[in-house]
């Protein structure tokens, strides 16, 4: 077992997996704002990520060859796209979680617009944003490992590898490495939401579970 | 030349709509394999998720188990029962089953246990007993969420399907893997062509099914909630 290849391709694969995360919470921060502030926008929305979502990714990174060649981007682009689904409708969920007293509050105080965003609403919305990124980075790490099909260097070249040469113990290694990124980064996470949200620290049980389970609860809109 | 170039030029050539590795014997390869999938697992999971709705046991249990399910490489998966299995049809219904059973168990437990009391507490007023409760108020209430779970299975075994053609199983995925084998980018642009229009078919059916089956007011009433 060649072990520095195997550390090397394990951080290209956590590489693979967190940056389209924290690409698609970039893009699903604004697009979420508008969808609250526009109503009629979500549902277009919606139906534009689950449409998406439906593509295997393997279709998705064999046409991307096309135009990036085997590059990480082949891989990074569909997995931010796919990571869409889960997080726009969270930071949607997360903002319109936000207590109505709570806004009149901060209006009363003299918040415009702009700061009672920053400042209140976006800080509020943070558990179910960070729920939706927990599933969004678990699920683009243990997807990563597909690009292995087409020759990107990541966790899943150890299976194919290990399928061709017979060698089981590659298969296992990999696999273990790719759940053990996947919950790493999750736990990870986790500790950032408490650092993040101070005041949710009280045991909440069964708000979590719902939040935790968001994405495969929502509703598409088509 | 661009990808769509490359996938037209492959697909309109008429040898490929012919014989035994023709596209329509892929098409309904793909299609049989992952019908059979969806249908063990919903008969495993459906139950399941209903019943632990009902009795509202063990729904911390499930719920992890979803969060869980994500980080498994489905490729890995794949790969680890040829390893043990040999080529085998278990060696890819297993993990197509096993892939498919979390959002179909996890959307019929949070559909049923998400129902309100009050109408059950109603139902059970007008003498219905548990059984009558679970049938005809549980169960078509929690409908729009059963639908989901059934279409996330659906799209996710369709995935993995494709990937399933690594370990030798026929489907749509076969030209994929067999044109990056061969550098032949043309047999890779038109399968990739051909996956991308059967799962936005299968998507869509899965919608017309959820008109066909949920009634209107729930789909409102879903939609109201989101």
């Amino acid at each position: 077992m060649n072990w520095p290849q195997f550390w090397q391709y394990t951080a290209a694969n956590a590489l693979l997996g967190i940056l389209p995360a924290v690409v698609g919470l970039a893009i699903s921060v604004p697009i979420g704002i508008a969808c609250v502030r526009w109503r009629w926008l979500y549902g277009p929305v919606l139906s534009a990520t689950s449409v998406v979502y439906a593509i295997p990714s393997l279709a998705l990174f064999v046409v991307l060859i096309a135009y990036t060649g085997l590059s990480n981007l082949t891989v990074i682009i569909p997995l931010t796209l796919f990571s869409l689904c889960v997080l726009v409708p969270n930071v949607v969920d997360g903002l319109r979680s936000v207590p109505e007293p709570v806004r009149q509050a901060a209006t009363a105080m003299g918040f415009g617009t702009l700061r009672r965003l920053v400042q209140v609403e976006l800080p509020l919305a943070v558990p179910i944003v960070i729920a939706g990124l927990r599933i969004a980075v678990v699920s683009s790490i243990s997807l990563a490992s597909v690009s292995g099909l087409i020759g990107v260097a990541s966790l899943g070249y150890f299976f194919i590898d290990g399928l061709q040469r017979n060698f089981n113990e590659e298969i296992y290694a990999a696999i273990v490495a790719v759940i053990g990124l996947a919950l790493a980064c999750d736990l990870i996470l986790v500790l950032a939401r408490r650092m993040l949200t101070p005041w949710s620290r009280k045991p909440g049980g069964r708000a979590t579970v719902n939040a935790e389970g968001a994405q495969l609860l929502q509703e598409p809109a088509i | 030349m661009s990808y769509f170039s490359f996938a037209w030029n492959w697909l309109k050539s008429s040898s490929q709509w012919h014989g035994a590795d023709g596209i329509p014997i892929r098409v309904l390869q793909h299609l049989g394999y992952s019908g059979l999938s969806l249908l063990v697992a919903t008969l495993i999971a459906l139950p399941l998720g209903v019943l632990i709705g009902h009795f509202g046991r063990g729904g911390f249990l499930v719920v992890n188990l979803a969060n869980a399910w994500r980080a498994i490489p489905t490729l890995g998966l794949l790969i680890l029962m040829v390893s043990l299995l040999g080529f085998s049809v278990l060696a890819w219904l297993i993990p197509l089953v096993v892939l498919a059973i979390p959002p179909i168990l996890v959307n019929a437990y949070e559909g049923v246990a998400g129902v309100d009391r009050d109408l059950i507490d109603a139902a059970r007023g007008m003498g219905m007993t548990d059984w009558q409760i679970l049938r005809r108020v549980e169960v078509p209430v929690a409908l729009p969420l059963i639908m989901l779970g059934l279409r996330t299975g659906a799209i996710f075994i369709v995935a993995t399907a494709t990937i399933a053609a690594e370990i030798g199983v026929g489907g749509l995925g076969r030209y994929i893997i067999d044109g990056l084998a061969t550098n032949n980018y043309g047999e890779v642009a038109g399968g990739a062509a051909l996956v991308v229009v059967l799962a936005l078919l299968v998507q869509f059916a899965f919608v017309g099914l959820r008109r066909l089956f949920v009634p209107a007011p729930l789909r409102a009433m879903a939609r109201a909630e989101s």
